[in-house]
This record gives C-alpha cells, sequence and structure tokens, in this order.
C-alpha cells in the first residue's frame, strides 16, 4: 500500500510538471496507466523524475522507467528507494 | 482529464492498442554521397552535405556501426544517400541487423533475392515532364517496370506545385503497377523557377490529396489530417518550424526549451561518425520546410496533446497508423 501523501505528491508534482488540466490532486486517479491512458511519454516522465529526484533526494535509473507505470507504482517506488537511504 | 480510454470506442482504442506498444525509435543513414542522378531541389546536393565527409569505404565498418546503433536502441534504419542502391553490401550491413526502409529513385532495382522483405520507398517526382525537368531523366517510367507488383514497395510521391490537378494520373500508373504511394510535398530548396508554393496552391492540393485518398483508398497509404498538417504547417495551433521539429539529431539538438523530439534520433553521414543536423539539410529554412517524416513524426510525438477531443486523438491515430504502414511495423 502506497502513502497516501506521496501518492499526492507524486499527483500533483505531474499535474503541476506536465500541465495537465481537469484534475487534481485528490482526484487523480492512482492506478490509471500514464502511457497508455494519459499519453505521457518518456521525455514527460524525464521532466517528472528529475524534480521527483530533488523532492525525495534519490535517484532513479533510466532502466527503472518501465516500472513507473502509474501514480501508486510511482510513490512505492520511491518508498523503496527511500528505506534504501 | 481526458484519458485513451474515455475518449475511443472500442473499436478505436483496439486500433490504438495496435500501435501503442510499437515504440519505434529510428534513425537517418546516408549510406553513401554519390548519386546516379542530380535532382534540381534535392536537398542533399542542394546543401552541399554530399561534400561535408567522406563515404566510409570498409564494409565491417559499417557492420560494427551497425551493431553500435543497435544497442544504442535505434529499430528502424532509415537508409537515404546519394542513392543508397549503388552500395548493396552497406544496405545489407543494416538490413541483416536491423529493420530497414531503403528510400531510392528506382532506377537500379534492390535484389530480392538478397533483400527480399526490406522496405523500399521510390521517389518521384511528377509526371514525365517534371521528372525530365528536375531529375534529368524519366525515372517513374524505369522504377514501375523495376517494382512492378513488389509488396514491400511504396512510392514517395514528392508533389510540385506544378502537379496540382494533374496527381490522379501518376496515382493511377502506380496502381496499374500493383503499388502504393505516399504523398509528400516539395520543398524548393533551390529556388527553381515556379516550384515554390503558394498559399491557394497548398489549399487545392489538400483537397485533392483527400480525394485521392477517398478514391484510391487501396493504393493511397495516407490520412486527411497529415493533409492538414503538410499544407498548412500548422497542428493544433502551433506552427512548424525549428522550435517544433521532431526531427534534429539529438546532440546536436541545443534548443532550450526542448519540444517533443525522437528518441535518441541521429542522422548519419556516410563516413559514420559526422552527424547532420535533422533529416534534411541544414541550409533548409524550417519555416518552410514540407519534409513529409518531420511533420508525421511531430504529429507522432505530440500524443498527449492530441488527448483534447476524440476526433483529436483519432486524428493522431491515423497518423501513427500511417507511419507504422509505411515501415511495415503493421501491414498495409
Amino acid at each position: 500500500m502506497a502513502d497516501k501523501k506521496i501518492v499526492i505528491r507524486v499527483a500533483e508534482i505531474l499535474i503541476d510538471e506536465l500541465k495537465l488540466e481537469d484534475v487534481t490532486p485528490q482526484t487523480f486517479e492512482p492506478e490509471v496507466d500514464l502511457i497508455d491512458e494519459l499519453g505521457i511519454d518518456s521525455m514527460d516522465l524525464t521532466t517528472v523524475v528529475l524534480v521527483l529526484q530533488d523532492e525525495y533526494g534519490i535517484t532513479i535509473d533510466e532502466d527503472d522507467y518501465p516500472k513507473l507505470k502509474n501514480v501508486k507504482l510511482i510513490a512505492e517506488y520511491i518508498e523503496e528507494k527511500l528505506k534504501d537511504k | 482529464m481526458n484519458t485513451v480510454s474515455s475518449l475511443l470506442d472500442n473499436e478505436w482504442y483496439e486500433r490504438y492498442k495496435r500501435i501503442s506498444k510499437l515504440n519505434i525509435r529510428s534513425s537517418i543513414y546516408d549510406v553513401t554521397n554519390n548519386c546516379n542522378l542530380r535532382c534540381k531541389g534535392c536537398f542533399f546536393f542542394s546543401s552541399d552535405e554530399h561534400k561535408k565527409s567522406p563515404d566510409e569505404p570498409d564494409i565491417r565498418k559499417w557492420e560494427e556501426f551497425v551493431e553500435k546503433e543497435k544497442q544504442r536502441g535505434v529499430n528502424l534504419a532509415i537508409l537515404i544517400g546519394g542513392e543508397p542502391t549503388l552500395y548493396l553490401d552497406r544496405i545489407e550491413a543494416f538490413y541483416k541487423r536491423l529493420p530497414t526502409y531503403c528510400a531510392t529513385n528506382g532506377i537500379i532495382k534492390v535484389p530480392r533475392d538478397r533483400f527480399p522483405d526490406m522496405m523500399v520507398g521510390i521517389s518521384v517526382w511528377g509526371d514525365e515532364e517534371d521528372e525530365k525537368l528536375l531529375r534529368g531523366r524519366d525515372t517513374f517510367s524505369i522504377s514501375r517496370k523495376n517494382y512492378a507488383g513488389d509488396p514491400y514497395t511504396y512510392y514517395l510521391y514528392t508533389i510540385t506545385p506544378k502537379q496540382i490537378g494533374k496527381i490522379e494520373r501518376i496515382i493511377k500508373k502506380i496502381a496499374d503497377v500493383g503499388l502504393k504511394v505516399h504523398m509528400q510535398l516539395l520543398s524548393n530548396d533551390e529556388g527553381v523557377d515556379g516550384f515554390s508554393w503558394k498559399e491557394q496552391e497548398l489549399s487545392d492540393l489538400r483537397k485533392e490529396m483527400d480525394d485521392m485518398l477517398d478514391r484510391y483508398p487501396d493504393t493511397v497509404i495516407s490520412s486527411k489530417y497529415y493533409h492538414e498538417i503538410i499544407t498548412t504547417g500548422k497542428m493544433l495551433g502551433r506552427t512548424f518550424g525549428w522550435s517544433e521539429c521532431p526531427s534534429v539529431t539529438k546532440p546536436l539538438d541545443k534548443r532550450n526549451p526542448q519540444p517533443k523530439r525522437l528518441i535518441e534520433f541521429i542522422r548519419w553521414a556516410a563516413d559514420l561518425k559526422t552527424m547532420h543536423r535533422c533529416c534534411t539539410s541544414e541550409t533548409r529554412d524550417c519555416s518552410t520546410c514540407k519534409d513529409g517524416a518531420a511533420h508525421m513524426s511531430w504529429v507522432m510525438v505530440n500524443k498527449r496533446a492530441h488527448l483534447r477531443s476524440t476526433k483529436d486523438l483519432q486524428n493522431w491515430i491515423e497518423v501513427y497508423e500511417m507511419f507504422a504502414k509505411l515501415y511495415k511495423f503493421i501491414p498495409w
């Protein structure tokens, strides 16, 4: 179960960085597929990853991008990285 | 917030699913600086790109180079030149390792026993008169004989302003020999008199291209949205140009802000070391560039922008399907 605070913050970053409309961090469906359903591409993901790395002080390898399919999985990934710190 | 599945019905969603996993990563390779023609308006020669670097003559270096390109993630090699078919061993270095597309003027036939399913795109610039004027000879007649009925070949028809009202004649001839055709527009790089586009001509051409697609759906590989983009230079209210072009060589792309672009795209010169700025010549004015591949890539890399409405997303799917068909990632 992903930490709710991280889920909300990841959604907020996605909305801000990608200028997503008609959605708030609270209404962002955490399991919606970012690539297949929202059309987010690797350039978008790189933009978001840079912010996440700064925010949480973690490193996200490009090889791990395929794991970052939705907000919930991103939040869980961050949690794991924070545990390893 | 719009999502793909909220915008599409089942039929369109299935079409979307078919292309959404393709993840095409193309790069372009000048196979040689030599050509058996010298066409007026050919960006390669008009910009002196053929003088920038020598051909790499050692075939082993080509093979090693392609291996490295494969490791770089390239999954579509687009071979141009010069005339690639002058050096079949270099083409083979790609074909044995990667999905390969070979652009050619069609004068030399690619031997199908050696390249059984390689995609071939033959350039045609108009009817016999235009071909003789711009290319020095009527290559269209030669290439039709060489490739009649070939299931892995299509014509890349570069339409000039002088072709308006006469496109059907060319399309029919292509249909008659059992081949497909994709249309793009001449960028008059050498300023040949009468071959620069006027606004009304572009508008007329768009209607004619739409009409050809409606009337020859089994021959013409295209989409009406592509016709709109290529003739207006506009997409979703944005204007094509240097700040928007997706087909800029990655290591040379210092634009800030970075637009949506082709991932890791590079256009390599025939020395296998030099990189060219983009998919066409660096002397070209990007604001008047009519390059078909650059415009369709412009649409393809902007998927998220097309999630505004059902119609926008359907347009995006049609352009992506067109690209995937042209490079045989999906059937015709």
